[in-house]
């Protein structure tokens, strides 16, 4: 009986498969022309993604040019502040007139022009309108806001259950108490020292789980891109750089200005090129962050878009598969990324807390 | 480079820092300042646990080892005493067996010596009782025999006869 019905299963798939091809067979003259749009349609869209944008769009019917979402507020300061909810851009298409001036929205930026809005180019094909300063709470800020509350949710709960629970955590607490306590003991004590480890272990503990969660929210079919954003990694790997250098110690300065145990001639190479390390250094993790999110994106997204290109049956499959098997990689990248950051963090507050040794 | 500089947005950077901050400043409040603390405090608490279970352990074995060590005096000072004991009885029965014997020796000796002595003097008496018999006997015969004048001058010249003068 069993062997039966498996013989069925088999046989209406390959049915149901053969049939979808036949309907992608006869499509394919239609949009054999329309390949070509498709591709620049997917590369422009995986653009659009990495983009912070000021609405959240959770999907789009490009036939009736419907977008499903919500606007979110936009901020703006332009000799005065001006706040109106986004939805007034209408995704780009028309201008939005406040208090007398006009905004138009274009590529994700908001630009200042005339009632019709016009954009002025340069010879690199960039638009050489005036743009207002802009603290619009976009959809990477709402994201962020989001994962704060849950930190702060998930981890004000598990101080409190250790009052109730006499010091025993309980419920999702179980999960997260490993997590800081990996934190601590794998990553500040052995980098930093058992020492001095306490006063880094908030930032660290709030680096760690803030750039986990927010690269898990990126595989979310949000498609929000946090961390794959310059602008956050700049301001994450900032902290880092200012919390270094204004603790560190007198030992550390040594080393970089008048690098002890060399002759006097190298002390005076080496402190130009140990000044630069300490840019350097910060500057590595932002780039590192940014990158390896953004590649990850990139890839993924354009797998996924390679489904929508092959329209055969074992193209888009494999494609599935692959991209299947990328987002397990990713996951694993989400957690990693997260664990490099905050280990190399913490190896940088190490070294400028160093003891001199000789 | 350019595009990353072109795509840095200066709101966003703003809300980052202001937002991340303020996450920090929180959650060192109301959660890490709490977790560590009552983790640091719990694995205090263990690593004490463990400590006290282990000096226990050795009070335990230390109190066994005293035990063991009392018990083994106790044991070697009943030996010695039974020993002791038996050593005395020993002695005391050796003791009274020459004592007995040496007594028994003695009593032997006496009665031997009061025997001696009976004897002689039961020798003695019947000496002079013999005697006493025999003069009696003697006298009379001798009275029966000299009833008549002739027997008695026949004795006389008998008797006188066998004296001799000397």
């Amino acid at each position: 009986m069993q062997k039966i019905s498996v013989v069925r299963i088999f046989m209406t798939l390959a049915l149901i498969l053969t049939s979808l091809n036949l309907v992608a067979k006869d499509t394919d003259k239609v949009e054999k022309e329309g390949a070509g749009d498709l591709k620049t349609e997917i590369s422009e869209f995986i653009d659009h993604h990495l983009q912070d944008s000021h609405d959240f769009t959770l999907f789009s019917d490009k036939e009736t040019g419907k977008h499903y979402g919500f606007p979110l507020p936009v901020i703006l300061w332009d000799g005065g502040l001006k706040v109106f909810s986004s939805s007034k851009f209408h995704h780009g298409e028309t201008v939005a007139e406040v208090d007398g001036n006009y905004y138009k929205l274009y590529h994700s930026k908001i630009y200042k022009t005339d009632a019709e809005g016009t954009i002025n180019y340069d010879e690199d094909h960039h638009a050489t309108n005036t743009k207002p300063l802009n603290f619009s709470i976009t959809k990477n800020v709402v994201s962020m806001i989001l994962i704060g509350l849950l930190m702060f949710f998930m981890f004000s709960r598990l101080a409190k259950s250790y009052k109730k629970n006499n010091g025993i955590p309980t419920g999702l607490g179980r999960f997260l108490e490993p997590l800081v306590i990996f934190v601590r003991d794998e990553i500040a004590i052995p980098n930093i020292g058992e020492k001095k480890y306490k006063k880094y272990m908030s930032f660290l503990l709030t680096t760690f789980f803030f750039i986990w969660l927010l690269n898990l929210l990126g595989m979310t079919p949000l498609g929000v891109n946090v961390t794959g954003n310059i602008a956050v990694t700049f301001g994450l790997a900032l902290l880092t750089f200012l919390i270094t250098n204004f603790t560190a110690n007198k030992n550390y300065w040594g080393h970089i200005f008048w690098m002890p145990g060399v002759p006097t001639f190298m002390k005076i190479v080496l402190a130009p090129i140990e000044l630069l390390g300490v840019f350097i250094k910060p500057f590595s993790l932002m780039i590192r962050l940014y990158a390896n999110m953004t590649a990850g994106h990139v890839v993924l997204m354009s797998i996924i878009g390679m489904m929508f290109l092959f329209k055969s049956w074992i193209g888009s499959p494999l494609s599935f598969g692959l991209s299947f098997a990328l987002s397990i990689l990713e996951l694993l990248v989400a957690a990693l990324q997260a664990y490099i950051f905050t280990m190399l963090s913490a190896l940088y507050f190490g070294s400028a807390n160093e003891e001199a040794h000789h | 480079m350019d595009k990353l500089i072109n795509d840095f947005s200066f709101g966003l950077f703003f809300w980052q820092i202001l937002l991340f901050v303020g996450l920090l400043l929180l959650l060192r409040k109301f959660a890490w300042k709490p977790i560590l603390e009552a983790v640091n405090n719990r694995e205090e608490g263990i690593k004490n646990a463990l400590e006290s279970a282990e000096a226990a352990r050795k009070e335990m074995q230390n109190l066994q080892a005293d035990n063991e060590r009392i018990l083994n005096e106790a044991r070697a000072e009943r030996d010695g005493m039974l020993k002791e004991a038996r050593q005395l009885k020993e002695n005391m029965i050796a003791d009274a067996k020459t004592e007995a014997q040496t007594e028994a020796d003695k009593i032997v000796a006496q009665a031997q010596a009061t025997i001696e002595r009976e004897k002689k003097a039961a020798i003695a008496d019947l000496k002079s009782q013999v005697a006493g018999l025999s003069v009696e006997i003697a006298e009379k015969v001798v009275r029966k025999e000299l009833a008549d004048k002739d027997k008695q001058l026949a004795l006389v010249e008998s008797m006188l006869g066998d004296v001799t003068l000397n």
